[in-house]
């Protein structure tokens, strides 16, 4: 894979597998990276389609923060390359 | 279960809609507008967009997101669609769904990449060819909820005629109090225009857009390696990075 091309998107795209996930929307939950510690929200995160599923990588240091593959009968969700995802969440 | 839900609330499970195309506005000569029923939609905010799902006989099924042009009218929803010659799903949409036609579509999704109508802060949004579409809708709904919210818009097109909307925005910049408009060409200029085709510059940037002590909220939307350009320009005359927010579109074709 070409890391200098333009051939990516960004967290947007997630929105909409995401929110198949989770009740919330996620593209304004702000991730920290585990490689460079670095934080944004998912909205920026750079992200390639081409791979089985979707890659995200961090848009400071281009490592991998999670991965999303959707199956027929299952969504796999590897989130190893972030630290933590901080959910803004309306009142209760 | 899912439809037990309050209609619209949060805890609405995402599912594929089915939407019957009713209407179609050329905008371009590679370019329309579809306008779909979707019957239950449950509303959206400007800025949002809408996954797409085709499925052919034989099974194959392939998604795409497109922006939603317009803000909420009932269970209109309105995208409009760039054709990219080689593509997979955007010469169908353009080319072959007629209305009566129906297609999956889910959402809206996306809650990052939004303008409220509540929000007083002055907004500069820049547009890159189809990257126009959500920021249309701001446009749109800011006229609609009554918002004094200042806003600018600098669209960089290839020639006159890919503008998409170009008569609407010309009677808006005149008659929404408060909106600029101002555009760039990059291949092609009007007759008469001051300046070359050129690529969207610094200066541009700086003259067209507000001073980053105004604190604007910033939109970029567009190809990918339009809107990395744009933020990096915004981010180097002193936006606070949180303020610009970037939708990217993917790579632009030949
Ligand atoms: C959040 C989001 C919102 C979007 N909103 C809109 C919208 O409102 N209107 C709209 O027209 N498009 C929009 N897009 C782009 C859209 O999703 C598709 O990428 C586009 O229609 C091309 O799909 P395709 O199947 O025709 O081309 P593909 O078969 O995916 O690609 C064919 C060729 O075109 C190139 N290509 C891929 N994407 C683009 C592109 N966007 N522009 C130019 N060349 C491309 C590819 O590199 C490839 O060479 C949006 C994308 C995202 C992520
Ligand atoms: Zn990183």
């Amino acid at each position: 894979m070409d890391l200098f091309s333009d051939d990516y998107t960004d967290g947007n795209t997630l929105a909409g597998p995401l929110r198949e996930l989770f009740t919330v929307d996620m593209t304004g939950a702000v991730g920290r990276c585990v490689h460079c510690g670095g934080e944004g929200p998912v909205a920026g995160m750079k992200v390639y389609a081409q791979a089985p599923g979707l890659v995200a990588r961090c848009p400071s240091c281009q490592e991998v923060l999670m991965r999303l593959v959707r199956g027929p009968s299952d969504a796999w969700l590897d989130l190893r390359g972030t630290m933590s995802l901080r959910i803004p969440m309306p009142p209760e | 279960m899912a439809r037990a839900a309050v209609s619209g609330g949060l805890n609405r499970r995402l599912t594929w809609h089915a939407a019957r195309l009713a209407e179609v506005v050329e905008e371009t000569p590679s370019a329309r507008t579809l306008v779909f029923d979707v019957p239950d939609w449950p509303g959206h905010l400007p800025g949002q967009h809408v996954d797409v799902r085709l499925t052919a006989e034989d099974g194959y099924s392939t998604q795409r997101s497109y922006s939603i042009a317009t803000p909420a009218d009932g269970t209109r929803v309105a995208l409009t669609v760039q054709r990219v010659d080689d593509g997979e799903v955007s010469p169908y949409l353009t080319e072959t769904l007629v209305p009566g036609d129906v297609i999956e579509l889910r959402g809206p999704v996306g809650g990052w990449f939004v303008w409220r109508a509540a929000d007083p802060a002055p907004v500069l949004l820049i547009a890159g060819g189809s990257g126009i579409v959500p920021l249309m809708a701001m446009i749109r709904a800011r006229r609609e909820a009554g918002s004094r919210a200042l806003f600018r818009l600098i669209y960089s097109v290839r020639t006159p005629e890919d503008r998409f909307y170009a008569d609407e925005l010309r009677t808006r910049a005149r008659d929404d109090m408060g909106l600029d408009v101002g555009y760039v060409y990059t291949r092609q200029a009007p007759e008469g225009w001051p300046a070359a085709p050129r690529r969207l510059s610094v200066a541009d940037v700086n003259n067209g857009g507000w001073p980053p002590d105004f604190q604007p909220s910033c939109f970029v939307c567009g190809p990918t390696a339009f809107v990395e350009t744009v933020a990096d320009i915004l981010v180097a005359l002193g936006h606070d990075p949180r303020r610009v927010k970037t939708e990217r579109f993917g790579p632009t074709g030949s």
